[in-house]
């Protein structure tokens, strides 16, 4: 006869299991790494160009091309993203026009990033004569990230109550100081937690950099955003794939560091956001 | 003297008709109670004098509605919403201080001198008689208030954008009897200085501060009257019914 506790015991037990599996692979990812790696971690290492054909010394210059090309692309990208977002959300009206330009951003999200770095190479390095710079590796990463900032500043913006504006507007407020003074001031931590989301994005993607701005070997750093740029990812491709010999200990290094970046991102973006919830009193 | 004139006013939401034919006028100084059930097309009366329906992208409205005379579409609708405060049904403090929640549609046109700042909030919690019990926490979030303390913030809030006209809607369905019989005393004395026009559930509450008062049903204006005739002697049957509680 059927046992509906033990059905439900054994549902439960597929549940867990399940769930299980999805933290297993994080784990691992990150004992192995920091177990491989750390031994590898040590100021020499963070501070100092790579030497003997990046078989040994440091990985500066790459740390510092990568973090070139984030702020690079959170200039471009969070504001343009912000104010399209604000336009989305309180200004549009809901008609062919914005329907086309909502499937963009969705459709913009979808794009594979080698894509991105297809397109980046031929509008920004050749169209424009950028160049592969740090400029055009930027702007490449802030289309690519785009679509991440526009809607997670969307959905902060549209969980602001509708009250707070008709009060604000009812008191005589236009349009747009109910905006900057109500809306804005409520959503900017959903807002700075999509951006850094998008920040950890763009630290570490390798397709968009690869033909736009990333140098194979390049032991100084870069002068200005004309130049080209080591990057943590690519750099990690290339001593993985591209140079033979390199020590197990560096290539895990690098690893740990580039995951450190992006997990610290991750962490500032949890923290804000759980302060804010925790100030938020509606 | 005619404070509000309003002719033929039709609205709709969609293709759902809201307001049918309501005209009316609406005298400086008096509280006009507006009674009904709900759906019955009282709250889009009121936002419709505010022009707080054009947010919803579906309003559309037919007929004329005068603020002194002047058409109310032919105003700028900040400087209307200025002239019209509104009290919402719920209290709905900003998520400010307490000063700021009073200071803040005074600093929106545009003051910035502190003193005077702090003079307009003093003399609109005065007003709202909140005054004594918020004057030691300023400074504190609007939230820590209790409900009845919101919302008399609400008309606070209101009164010191120095309106002629408020609109509350349905100001206590939300407050105890005690904060009830606080915030009707503040709207009696509220009617020397300003026209008041109050929507509400509540048919009591209608007979107990209303000059007058208009009883809505399915969007048509069924009859106003000065409150103590609607009360005993109504002209429409339907008025005798819905304030005998019979239906509604």
């Amino acid at each position: 006869m059927r046992n509906p506790y033990r059905t439900q015991k054994i549902a439960f037990f597929f549940l867990f299991f399940a769930t299980l599996l999805i933290v297993v692979p994080v784990g691992l990812i990150i004992v192995v790494i920091i177990q491989k790696g750390l031994p590898a971690i040590n100021w020499h290492f963070l501070s100092d160009i790579p030497k003997q054909g990046m078989r040994a010394g440091g990985i500066f210059p790459a740390i510092v091309g990568t973090l070139y090309l984030v702020t690079g692309a959170i200039l471009f990208a969070l504001p343009i993203g912000l104010l399209a977002a604000i336009y989305l959300s309180e200004y549009s009206k809901d008609n062919f026009l914005t329907r086309m330009i909502k499937l963009a951003i969705v459709n913009l999200a979808g794009v594979p990033s080698v894509v991105y770095g297809l397109f980046g190479l031929a509008l920004f390095v050749v169209f424009f004569k950028f160049g592969a710079s740090i400029l055009s590796g930027s702007l490449t990463l802030g289309i690519m990230i785009l679509p991440i900032i526009i809607t997670a500043s969307r959905e902060a913006l549209e969980s602001v109550p509708q009250s707070f504006r008709e009060v604000s507007l009812s008191l005589g407020a236009s349009e747009w100081q109910t905006i900057r003074h109500i809306v804005l001031p409520n959503a900017i931590p959903g807002i700075l937690t999509g951006t850094i989301l998008g920040l950890g994005r763009a630290a570490g993607e390798t397709a968009p950099i690869l033909f736009t701005v990333a140098a194979f070997y390049l032991p100084r750093l870069p002068k200005s955003i004309f130049d080209q740029a080591m990057a943590l990812p690519y750099h990690l491709y290339v001593i993985s794939t591209q140079v033979p010999n390199v020590d197990e200990k560096i290539r895990y290094g690098t690893a740990l560091v580039l995951l450190a970046i992006v997990l610290f991102m991750n962490l500032v973006a949890i923290i804000i956001r759980y302060k804010f919830r925790k100030r938020k009193k509606w | 003297m005619v404070k509000f004139e309003i002719h033929d006013l039709n609205a709709w939401f969609g293709s759902h008709p809201a307001l049918k034919q309501v005209s009316m006028e609406i005298q400086t100084n008096e509280i006009l109670s507006i009674i009904g059930p709900a759906n019955s097309g009282k709250t889009t009366f009121l936002r419709t004098l505010n022009r707080l329906n054009d947010l919803n992208a579906n309003f559309k409205m037919k007929g004329a509605v005068e603020l002194e005379r002047e058409d109310i579409k032919r105003i700028d609708v900040e400087i209307l919403r200025c002239k019209i405060g509104m009290v919402f049904a719920l209290p709905l403090p900003l998520p400010l201080s307490i000063f700021e929640n009073v200071a803040y549609g005074i600093r929106m046109h545009g003051e910035r001198n502190k003193k005077r700042l702090e003079e307009k909030v003093e003399e609109a919690l005065q007003q709202a008689y909140l005054w004594e019990e918020v004057k030691g926490r300023l400074n504190e979030s609007a939230f820590t208030l209790s409900g009845g303390q919101q919302q008399r913030l609400c008309i606070a809030r209101t009164l010191a954008v120095g309106p002629e006209v408020i609109l509350f809607d349905e100001p206590c369905s939300g407050l105890d009897p005690i904060s009830t019989a606080k915030v009707e005393e503040t709207m009696i004395e509220l009617k020397e200085r300003y026209t008041i026009i109050l929507v509400t559930n509540n048919v009591k509450q209608a007979a107990r501060v209303g000059d007058r008062t208009a009883l809505f049903l399915n969007g048509e204006l069924i009859e106003i009257d000065k409150t103590d005739k609607i009360f005993t002697a109504p002209q429409d049957i339907r008025t005798d019914g819905y304030i005998r509680g019979k239906f509604g």
